[in-house]
């Protein structure tokens, strides 16, 4: 079975070739598909809006009714956020190395780095 | 890069979109994750012949909500193949040009009302088998989408039952119309597991890659095993006359499956395969105008000046 492979890998993460670059604001002219957007959703009030997965639709309005209907069936929701996948900037997986290399060494940035007597350790 | 996959593998770190992965490796879960998208949607259709005869309002609105679900984990699915580069419309292209295969129990007809329970118990009882098991597969999307959808098919499996409890209880007639429908079902039920793990070209490679992490023996056995002992609460029988309970392996026994019967069905010579296809073609031919004209609205909108929106 041969499948076409783009290499434009989006979905949950955008593609490379826009990575780090300008989104392009305009979508390719001949493509018939639906755009693609990425969903965020705040289960309940207090709390992130959290991806949750992606879908296909013409424009933002229809984007956030198949959100909710793809992703909030069971009232998993009270606020969608939905934004087209070639807006998404990310970091790229292979760098990951050095790129978090300057947290790396720094212990005394978390609590546990320093010891305290027993009586006020609960600080 | 392969040693890093090969570690993470190992480490049970899941890979992510945009890791490395090898070439194999991510066709394998393109044709494994469309081939079960694909199974969600044309897994509507024989549910669906029944929506409009439902016999109460209540089992009306339960079936409803069931093949809505399978219209959502279709799409989960899609969305996690498409993580891996392939666009939407080419793997439904492949579907409804017959390259792509779906689950062959879906080209099974749904000839009564108990048809519909012994689909959620059975048909939806081994799909969950696996889809537990796909809870921990190597790959990211896949295996987030497969914890969405086994929160949700939970309910499709108890509703399947319960349907088949009240018709047990019922007159002769429901009682006879629940163990015909067990009958029809129970075998193909058997065969969603796939060939026997000798024969299966695929298993061994998806076990390295930890895309699978039990064969289809050892899945198929503790679905038997399972079943085995809830239809003595419906106070049916399964089909089988070779069924019976093994001390020594602590396990049930159970007789052959007519494996050219699943050959058969697989290679699109089942009682529905052309039915199911061309139903889906006709649902996409039909809806073109529909996506067409969604996009002119979106681009027409788009182009328009804010303010005169």
């Amino acid at each position: 079975m041969a499948f076409q492979i783009r290499r434009l890998l989006y979905g949950d993460i955008p593609g490379g070739e826009t990575g780090g670059g300008p989104a392009n604001p305009q979508p390719a002219p001949d493509s018939s598909e639906w755009p693609l957007w990425e969903v965020f959703i705040r289960s309940r009030q207090g709390l992130d809006h959290k991806h949750v997965g992606s879908l296909h639709a013409a424009d933002a309005r229809m984007a956030v009714e198949n959100a909710r209907d793809v992703y909030t069936r069971r009232m998993e929701g009270v606020s969608i956020w939905v934004v087209e996948s070639r807006h998404i900037h990310a970091s790229q997986p292979e760098e990951a190395g050095p790129f978090y290399d300057p947290a790396a060494d720094k212990a005394y940035r978390h609590p546990t780095f320093y010891d305290l007597p027993k009586e006020i350790d609960h600080m | 890069m392969e040693k890093q996959f090969e570690e993470k593998l190992e480490g049970e770190v899941r890979i992510e979109p945009r890791d490395w992965m090898p070439e194999a490796y991510r066709r394998t879960l393109v044709r494994q994750i469309s081939q079960h998208a694909h199974s969600e949607i044309v897994g509507m259709l024989p549910e669906g012949a029944w929506i409009t005869r439902a016999p109460t309002l209540k089992r009306k609105a339960i079936l409803l909500a069931k093949v809505q679900d399978e219209a959502g984990h279709g799409l989960y699915l899609y969305a996690a193949a498409e993580t891996l580069g392939v666009s939407r419309a080419t793997l439904v292209a492949d579907l409804l040009a017959g390259k792509a295969k779906y689950s062959s129990i879906f080209n099974y007809p749904t000839l009564s009302w108990a048809d519909i329970g012994a689909i959620g118990w059975l048909v939806d009882g081994a799909a969950i088998m696996n889809q537990v098991m796909l809870c921990r597969t190597s790959y990211g999307p896949y295996a987030r989408a497969m914890v969405r959808i086994c929160k949700e098919e939970s309910f499709h499996q108890r509703q399947g039952f319960e349907s088949l409890l009240v018709l047990s209880r019922g007159s002769a007639e429901q009682r006879t119309m629940c163990q015909d429908a067990i009958n029809r079902w129970w075998w193909p039920s058997l065969m969603m597991f796939g060939p026997r793990d000798s024969e299966s070209t695929h298993s061994d490679q998806s076990m390295k890659w930890k895309i699978k992490r039990m064969s289809n023996d050892e899945l198929r056995q503790r679905f038997v095993d399972m079943i085995a002992e809830q239809v003595k609460v419906l106070g049916m029988s399964l089909p089988d006359p070779d069924l019976r309970w093994n001390e020594e392996r602590g396990h049930y026994d159970f007789g052959e499956i007519d494996w050219d019967e699943f050959w058969k069905v697989v290679k699109g010579d089942g009682p529905c395969n052309r039915e199911r296809l061309e139903t889906r073609r006709e649902a996409h031919t039909e809806g073109a105008w529909v996506r067409e004209a969604a996009l002119a609205h979106a681009r027409k909108k788009a182009a328009r000046p804010a303010d005169a929106a």
